[in-house]
């Protein structure tokens, strides 16, 4: 299993080394337009929010798996792990504001000792709807995780899965070897349970991302092949797939610049700008929440650094949900990745 | 030359080749001098790729076998990223341009009837 960016003292672990690549070069000599002048082009001078519906909150970057395209650059030896204080006061907020949708990430959040603690007072407090971001093979990974899918059911959990393909060879490049067995393993236990079974009401979504740098494809059609190879070959069932581009920061970043496709990556972005999928974007309607309770447009920004402006409030302590509706979002180049095409968020895509 | 430029920073002679990668991108400007033409040519494009009987993917499939058949450097850079992205496996990949390969040998095996009668026609 690779090392994290951060184990190995990488440039790219470094949060200002990441913006500096991506605020300077072929957007520095004016060869591509900055996102911000993009948007000015359709008419958006900043970007605000329309509503915060999703709380996105990442409970730490500890994972089983080392994904070569990881934005997180989680892994076993990603330490950061957020605190059931932090928890409390992400419940405390949730309870307050009744803002819909609790969105767990990580990292594998089931690895934080705390996870079923933090669902179960979420769910007790009556969140209108839970989702967690389970990246399958931790299902299978030691038996105390093998009632997790029990676990969801019993908490009315809405499981999103990331599935980068229906065969071994492109998973496992991506995502380490024997990944998409034990992932089929995962599928499998969640179906038994119901997950993914029609009419159970049981959600069970799949996340796909392309294997490379490349757009991915039309999310109906991506989700007819899966849906059709699942079943035929492995006897899987889920609900709905959603497409997510890869965003250009940390190990994906890494993996653009050391294979020569940054540029072309970031051109084919650009190029692939379509306004229609502004309206949409997911930092419009989430707020993301990292370990240590600091606020984020969005995941990504979280993994940049890139706290919510100022004058909106930066921590869960001081949580402002009529301030924070009405900041400015703060972007950067990475941001092209969620307007190319069809659009690109946590939901899949939105144009 | 290499040496040349390392000792006395001549610029080396630069092999210029008929293909460019950076020329696809630059597909689009076949319209400056026909736009009409050019107009026509890409909406019928675009269609030809929409899904009908046949999907998405299996048309990028075909153009992909097509490309090879052809050997068309831009089209084979066009349509393996085409492919790709709509979730074609490599080895479906492979198996489309085995299927070009196979007509284009089988179709100059094909000609060897064409070759065998004329030998037999004009031999004793």
């Amino acid at each position: 299993m690779i090392k994290s960016l951060h184990a190995r003292h990488h440039q790219l672990a470094n949060q200002q080394r990441q913006l500096e690549i991506l605020e300077n070069g072929i957007f520095k000599s004016g060869q591509f337009p900055t996102f911000r002048k993009k948007l000015e082009s359709t008419g958006y001078h900043s970007l605000k929010p329309s509503r915060i519906e999703i709380f996105q909150v990442n409970v730490g970057y500890m994972c089983n798996q080392v994904c070569k395209h990881c934005h997180v650059d989680a892994g076993p030896d990603r330490l950061e792990i957020m605190t059931r204080e932090t928890m409390q006061q992400c419940v405390d907020v949730l309870a307050a504001t009744k803002i819909k949708t609790l969105d767990i990430t990580g990292g594998a959040p089931e690895m934080n000792p705390d996870f079923m603690w933090f669902v179960e007072q979420a769910h007790a407090s009556g969140v209108g709807e839970i989702i967690v971001r389970s990246n399958l093979t931790i299902l299978t990974a030691n038996p105390k995780y093998h009632s997790l899918p029990e676990f969801f059911k019993a908490n009315n959990v809405r499981v999103c899965s990331s599935l980068p393909f229906y065969n071994a060879g492109k998973t496992d490049r991506q995502r380490g070897e024997g990944v998409f067995e034990r992932s089929i393993q995962g599928l499998r236990m969640l179906n038994e349970v119901g997950y993914g079974i029609p009419e159970t009401g049981l959600i069970l979504d799949l996340v796909y991302n392309p294997s490379g740098a490349f757009l991915p494809g039309n999310q109906e059609q991506l989700q007819r092949d899966f849906k059709i190879e699942l079943k035929n070959h492995f006897d899987v069932d889920f609900n709905s797939l959603f497409t997510i581009t890869n965003i250009p920061i940390s190990r994906f970043l890494d993996f653009l610049i050391e294979s020569g496709n940054y540029e072309d990556y970031m051109e084919k972005l650009i190029t692939a700008f379509n306004p229609s999928a502004v309206e949409g974007v997911m930092c419009r309607n989430t707020i993301s929440i990292d370990w240590q309770g600091n606020l984020y447009d969005c995941d990504f920004n979280q993994m940049l650094g890139l706290k919510t402006s100022k004058s909106a409030g930066q921590h869960i302590s001081t949580f402002d949900l009529s301030q924070l509706e009405s900041r400015e979002i703060i972007i950067g180049q990475h941001c092209f990745a969620c307007t190319a095409g069809a659009g690109s968020s946590c939901q899949g895509s939105t144009a | 030359m290499l040496r040349a430029f390392l000792t006395f920073g001549v610029k080396p002679f630069i092999m210029e080749t008929y293909y460019n990668p950076a020329d696809l991108k630059k597909f689009g400007n076949i319209g400056e001098w026909e736009e009409n033409l050019a107009k026509k040519f890409f909406d019928w494009y675009g269609d030809v790729f929409k899904e009908g009987d046949l999907t998405a993917r299996e048309k990028s499939l075909i153009a992909l076998a097509v490309a090879h058949t052809i050997q068309c450097p831009y089209c084979i850079d066009a349509y393996t990223q085409d492919t790709l992205e709509k979730g074609v496996t490599e080895k479906a990949m492979m198996e489309a341009i085995h299927v070009a390969a196979a007509i284009r040998g089988g179709s100059s095996l094909v000609h060897g009837v064409q070759m065998m009668n004329k030998a037999k026609k004009i031999s004793m």
